[in-house]
């Protein structure tokens, strides 16, 4: 697989370390009234879809930046490379 | 048909023209005891139990495609109980007993070989943790022997004991463990099960389950609705595709790993060995291809086949280890999608939904499992209780802290 990163261009993914689901960059409310149900769904449970998944991939023989892959899971076909930054920050102004 | 000595002669001088077909072809019936969904290992295995052990007949086992087609056809079929916490010990050093007697119990040749397997430690640490993990061994009642590096020198020679970087200290010896045929162990069950009265029905794939007012009371199929007081779901990498119809997340992530064979070779290798500081594990089969593997790619994946670094890696171990294999040429690849569970160990329990069971979470090491796990979900299906091996694969146990984690690696698959 070619991850196309959004800075330094098409890498081979043997560069990367795969984390897991791009959900996981939105933790929940620690304050929360069922914050131990919610903390349990975000550490434990998937969608594991068959399909379209988005996912966090870190370029730990590179340049050290986490990204947000958009992969299809049956054909490995990649769709979309985003800066998981980029990502968490939008998600924060909205 | 009994199979023996006999029946093979008797074949033999009648031109093999009195073996039958396996099993039956039926169609399926309007309503079961209990359905069982996939025909895996698994699946075929806790049917055989239901109606042998449990007394429960009146069982269709749904597979959507043919049966050996998933994981108990692409497994490196090795089987072994040398795991260290108490949650899974006991649990496959059962399995293993009943591998012992499969043959007989199934009247079918699984080519269950006991040649033992070797896991060698390159440090002192590994060594110290394979001594606790070998006394955990013994007290769940297996065989375990820690061996020094000349017991292992003498066993297997031809390893590169002095690599600079990981040099061979010695390894952890289970001598019952071994090799089984993987499809003969689909087979056998399917025979046995299906001659006890079990339904296989290939060519069938659950679409939805019928579930009202938190109960569930049968399935949708691609060959119309099947009713069933219970239904037991057993699909392996499958897992959260088939969950998610009955409207349910699970703590899996599927994930592709790769095996590889190479051209047959003379008797090389006597056992299975695993190099203890890199992912590669090896044994030779009885065609005489060597069938070896490492680890998982890393990424989620449904594709059954893997990406190249994974390869890589696995041949430049391989190099590393027994360097004089080198010039064997790789016949075959493939892989194979596992349900890999947030701390490495299997699930075997109800869940919230009434009538519905499931069976699932075996990772990269669920062939060893099938005859226990075929026990404890038929235990589980005909009693309502859990078998007293698998009290600890109980789906809530990450919501309860009660985690059964070998490595330690925490809620990340593929960690594990
Ligand atoms: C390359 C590789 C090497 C391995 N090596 C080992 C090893 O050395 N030792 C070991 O112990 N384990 C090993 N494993 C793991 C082991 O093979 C699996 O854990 C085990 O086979 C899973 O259980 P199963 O046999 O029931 O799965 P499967 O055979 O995959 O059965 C699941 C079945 O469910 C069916 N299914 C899916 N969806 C539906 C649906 N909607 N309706 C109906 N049916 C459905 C599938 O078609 C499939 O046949 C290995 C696996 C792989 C891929």
């Amino acid at each position: 697989m070619i991850i196309n990163h959004p800075l330094l261009g098409p890498r081979d993914a043997s560069e990367f370390v795969h984390l897991g689901d791009a959900t996981l960059l939105s933790r929940p409310d620690w304050q929360a009234v069922d914050a131990i149900a919610q903390f349990h769904e975000y550490l434990y449970q998937r969608d594991n879809p068959a399909g379209e998944y988005r996912e966090l991939w870190y370029h730990e023989q590179g340049d050290r930046s986490w990204l947000i892959v958009t992969r299809n899971t049956i054909t490995h076909e990649i769709s979309a490379v985003e800066l998981a930054r980029d990502v968490a920050r939008q998600e924060q102004l909205s | 048909m009994r199979y023996s000595a006999l029946s093979i002669i008797k074949n033999g001088l009648t031109g093999n023209k009195g073996w039958k077909p396996v099993w039956r072809e039926p169609d399926p019936k309007p309503k079961y005891d209990i359905v069982i969904v996939g025909g895996g290992g698994h699946g075929l295995a806790t049917a055989h139990y239901l109606a042998k052990k449990y007394g429960v007949t009146n069982v269709a086992v749904l597979e959507k495609g043919w049966l050996g087609s998933g994981n108990i056809g692409r497994n490196t079929t090795i089987v072994r109980s040398n795991y260290l916490l108490d949650g899974n010990q006991p649990f496959y050093e059962h399995s293993m007993k009943l591998w012992e007697g499969l043959e007989t119990d199934l009247n079918y040749n699984v080519m269950m070989s006991q040649r033992g397997i070797l896991n060698l430690a390159h440090s002192d640490a590994q060594r110290d943790a394979f001594a606790r993990r070998g006394n955990a061994m013994l007290m769940s009642g297996a065989d375990a022997e820690l061996l020094d590096a000349d017991a292992v020198r003498n066993m297997v020679p031809f390893l590169n004991f002095d690599n600079a970087r990981f040099p061979i200290q010695g390894g952890l010896l289970q001598r019952r463990a071994g090799t089984a045929r993987h499809d003969a162990v689909a087979w056998g069950y399917a025979r046995s099960a299906d001659s006890h009265g079990v339904d296989i029905i290939q060519n069938c794939e659950v679409t939805g389950f019928t579930i009202k007012d938190g109960k569930c009371s049968g399935v949708e199929t691609s060959r119309g609705t099947i009713s069933a007081n219970k239904v037991a779901v057993c699909v392996a990498g499958s897992s959260s595709v088939v969950m998610a119809r009955a409207g349910m997340r699970l703590p899996i992530e599927s994930h592709v790993l790769q095996a590889f064979v190479t051209e047959g070779l003379k008797p090389t290798i006597p056992g299975v060995v695993t190099f203890g500081a890199g992912h590669l594990y090896i044994s030779q089969s009885d065609k005489g291809g060597l069938v070896f593997g490492g680890d998982i790619d890393g990424y989620n994946s449904y594709a059954q086949r893997g990406n190249m670094p994974v390869i890589e890696h696995v041949a430049e171990d391989m190099m590393a280890l027994m360097p004089f294999l080198g010039r064997a040429r790789l016949l075959r690849m493939w892989g194979g999608v596992m349900d890999m569970s947030m701390d490495g160990s299997p699930i075997i329990d109800k869940t919230p939904i009434d009538g519905l069971y499931f069976n699932g979470g075996w990772c990269y090491g669920g062939f060893k499992a099938t005859p226990a796990s075929g026990d404890a979900y038929a235990h589980l299906l005909a009693t309502d209780r859990p078998h007293e091996t698998a009290t600890q694969y109980r789906l809530d146990r990450f919501a309860q802290g009660a985690m059964i984690d070998e490595k330690g690696a925490g809620s990340q698959p593929n960690l594990h």
